[in-house]
């Protein structure tokens, strides 16, 4: 009988950490910004139908970056718990804090448990407030671990470049347009420093829209009205809600 | 629905045991509900009493709801019961709808309302039944449409106007009379005023406007843009031209006879 190798704690962490690492940086990056009405999430997406950005609740909102299987399963995961906190308890009761912890512990116990291989996730919950000092945004690694994160976040493949980016342009109070206009610049800076062009049909945009008189804040934003954003330049940038849902 | 029956069966209604009871159970039960299409939608609306035997349980009770975006559902019977069966009701659609990221068919929602009424039978056959009224904007067929229900769960669809409740048969018979195929969306509302009025003012159980403690009649509008209910003003500002008309003709506006 062969003898089993002896492989430190340490190392196997360290190696499962970058078997997720490199699952996630194949994807392409999203991010996700703060602005004067809400929250904006953007990413480049070549699918209608396979969404990176979802709603969880009246006000929360979900992002993921990685293998699509995975974060599904966690997407349909919140959205179960957040319906059956609200029904058994009130709407009010639904958080993004709640949310977050209970991601984070599936992904940590996953993540450390030998018997299955870690997700290639990395999560975004978000919680659109009343004013835009309300606003939460979480950002969930592979490992379980919760980062609250302010004014703009990105995840996925070229995450770091693109954040060090953002958190350097974006500032408190932007329009919707600005907003993503300067995700979408973002999102067009390759690793190697380049930029490319991303045309609006491959972009995915969602909004949680503190300002709209539904209870479910949650939008997304597509066709005509994104182009007209995308273009905008500057004012005009009120949202219109006749699109479909 | 199925995740909540493996997970939290207790919060499902229609699987709790039941202690035998003998006589009727006293438990405030909702009125009158009234539907009419219209060329381009639906209105649904609904007295404010609840009863319970011969006392008036609550004056301003609700007992219509938005069911999602195009869709409201308004309940007669048991209120506890109902109010409940409408909650999960609401749940479903939405958790459906954020699953799959695409919302349920009309036909597919009022028979999903079929199995619920369905799974109420035992608490119905003690006297604590559900019987709501279904309506929708079908965007499909772009027309709004209305789904009666029996306890039993039966379904059927109803054209052009209906009504559930104790107060059903006159507000029906006022509807048979006032219906037309051409009303406009403020006719249509007007219709359904009517018809609560002749309800409340043949049945016990139906409320009709209050004047005094401003208590009107809920009304909802479902087109194409989705559900909207009218406003408080709207609604009493409609009660009151009705009221107003009733003082001259109590009987209210005469059909003609041949």
């Amino acid at each position: 009988m062969s003898t089993p190798f002896y492989v430190s704690p340490q190392q196997a962490m360290a190696d499962r950490a970058e078997y997720a690492r490199k699952g996630i940086a194949r994807g392409r990056s999203l991010v996700v910004l703060q602005y004067a009405d809400g929250i904006v999430f953007v990413g480049e997406n070549p699918s209608r139908a396979l969404h990176k950005f979802s709603e969880i609740y009246d006000r929360i909102g979900f992002a993921a970056a990685g293998k699509y299987n995975e974060y599904e399963n966690l997407r349909i995961g919140g959205v179960r718990y957040a319906d059956l906190r609200g029904y058994t308890y009130d709407r009010d009761d639904v958080t993004a804090r709640g949310l977050a912890n209970v991601y984070a512990q599936t992904l940590g116990t996953i993540f450390s448990s030998a018997a299955e291989k870690p997700y290639e996730v990395e999560l975004v919950v978000a919680e659109v407030g009343e004013t835009p000092e309300g606003d939460q945004i979480y950002r969930l690694p592979h490992d379980g671990s919760i980062v609250d994160e302010h004014g703009s976040v990105a995840v996925g493949g070229n995450a770091e470049q693109i954040g060090s980016f953002l958190d350097q342009r974006h500032r408190d109070g932007m329009s919707l347009a600005e907003a993503l206009r300067l995700a979408v610049q973002a999102l067009s800076r390759d690793t190697n420093g380049s930029e490319r062009e991303i045309p609006a049909e491959r972009l995915e945009v969602a909004v949680l829209d503190r300002t709209r008189p539904q209870k479910r804040k949650f939008k997304r934003i597509v066709g005509r009205q994104l182009g007209r954003l995308l273009e905008a330049e500057g004012a005009g940038t009120e949202a219109e809600t006749s699109e479909d849902e | 629905m199925d995740f909540l029956s493996e997970h939290q069966p207790e919060l499902l209604p229609g699987k709790r045991q039941l202690p035998p009871t003998q006589g009727v159970l006293e438990a405030p039960h909702g009125t009158t509900i009234v539907a009419v299409t219209f060329p381009g939608g639906v209105v649904l609306a609904g007295d404010r009493r609840a009863t319970m035997g011969n006392v008036i349980a609550q004056r301003d009770i609700e007992k219509v709801f938005p069911a999602d975006e195009y869709s409201a559902v308004g309940i007669a019977g048991t209120a506890g019961l109902a109010v409940e069966m409408v909650k999960l009701f609401q749940l479903e659609l939405e958790h459906f709808e954020k699953v799959e990221g695409a919302q349920l068919s009309l036909e597919g929602k009022a028979n999903r309302l079929s199995t619920m009424i369905r799974s109420n039978l035992g608490m119905a056959m003690q006297g604590l039944a559900v019987v709501p009224l279904f309506a929708g904007y079908d965007l499909d067929r772009e027309r709004g449409r209305i789904f009666s229900y029996d306890v039993t769960g039966g379904r059927s669809e109803e054209h052009n106007f209906a009504a559930t409740g104790s107060g059903s048969v006159f507000a029906r018979g006022a509807m048979k009379k006032l219906f037309r195929d051409d009303l406009t969306e403020e006719q249509a509302t007007t219709l359904v005023v009517q018809a609560l009025y002749d309800a409340a003012d043949d049945d016990s159980a139906t409320g009709g406007p209050d004047v005094a403690r401003r208590i009107y009649p809920i009304i909802t509008v479902i087109t194409e843009d989705g559900f909207r209910r009218l406003t408080e003003d709207e609604a009493s500002g409609l009660s009151r031209s009705v009221l107003q008309k009733r003082l001259e003709e109590p009987d209210g506006p005469k059909a003609a006879l041949l």
